[in-house]
């Protein structure tokens, strides 16, 4: 049987976004149920170790919300919402993410095409700018790293 | 994520700008006053002082006491916050889509092929 890679990779194709991809070992539609029901969800988008997902609301419709909180095991909590603007199973999804107020609204294009069995999961997050997205890249992200951010990133490793 | 979004929001506006974020990577390698920073940028030096307040504003650089010179030097703290919180975000989905992989092994194994197809 052929093993998916575990690898996620991170690119950053225009001024605007950043890109993730990602191949698993499954059929697109049981990909697109895991990220779209309340039932799974809470099972597998938690993070590093510490993390849980208590409130997961999902009203799957052009127009509906979404409302995600994370728990980590020291209390703190981080909250996310948007809406969803294409619902296209078992191939596409399409939605706005936001942090909360002080934080850009980012628009976001989940993409699953599948060959032979496998997955490949292309998700795509939109910044309103290239300003947006940049800061949010800082310097902890490769290939969208400029020669400026390496050297940054050399002097904080040292720190 | 340990920094207040207002702090790293005024981090984030801060490097938002290249020529401010090369300022940065210039100052890494040690202090520099606003007429070193001027030469390699081709830039004025109150353009130059302009980027230095913004820096200074978001508590990314400090600038020394001499009127004459007030050399500037990079701040470490709130760049490391941006460098953790850029590195938590990835750390996050790696640890995520790794997790989804089981899940999915998971499901399949109980017989599950998703109703959407």
């Amino acid at each position: 049987m052929a093993t998916a890679s575990r690898e996620t990779t991170f690119t950053t194709p225009s001024d605007r976004e950043i890109v993730m991809t990602h191949v698993v070992d499954a059929p697109r539609a049981l990909v697109f149920e895991a990220h779209t029901s309340p039932e799974h969800v809470p099972h597998w988008m938690t993070g590093p170790e510490g993390w849980t997902m208590p409130v997961c609301e999902i009203d799957l419709r052009p127009g509906g919300e979404w409302h995600f909180v994370w728990r980590r095991d020291d209390g703190s909590e981080m909250d996310m919402r948007g809406r969803y603007r294409e619902v296209d199973p078992p191939a596409r999804l399409v939605n706005t993410e936001s942090w909360g107020a002080d934080w850009p609204e980012t628009l976001n294009t989940l993409v699953l095409d599948e060959e032979d069995g496998r997955t490949t999961i292309t998700s795509t997050i939109l910044y309103p700018s290239q300003e947006a997205r940049d800061a949010a890249l800082a310097t902890g992200m490769k290939d969208g790293a400029s020669t400026s951010y390496d050297r940054l990133a050399e002097y904080l490793a040292k720190r | 994520m340990h920094a207040s979004p207002d702090q790293l929001n005024a981090t984030f506006a801060a490097l938002a700008d290249p020529t401010r974020r090369a300022i940065l990577a210039r100052l890494a390698a040690g202090e520099a006053t606003v007429k070193e920073l001027s030469e390699p940028f081709a830039m004025s030096g109150p353009a130059v002082s302009k980027h230095l307040r913004v820096l200074e504003r978001a508590g990314l650089i400090t600038r020394g006491r001499d009127a004459q010179w007030r050399p500037c030097r990079l701040e470490a703290a709130p760049l490391k916050e941006v460098a953790e919180w850029a590195a938590e975000y990835r750390r996050f989905w790696d640890a995520s889509y790794e997790r989804l992989d089981d899940y999915l092994q998971h499901l399949k194994e109980e017989g599950h092929h998703g109703h959407s197809e």
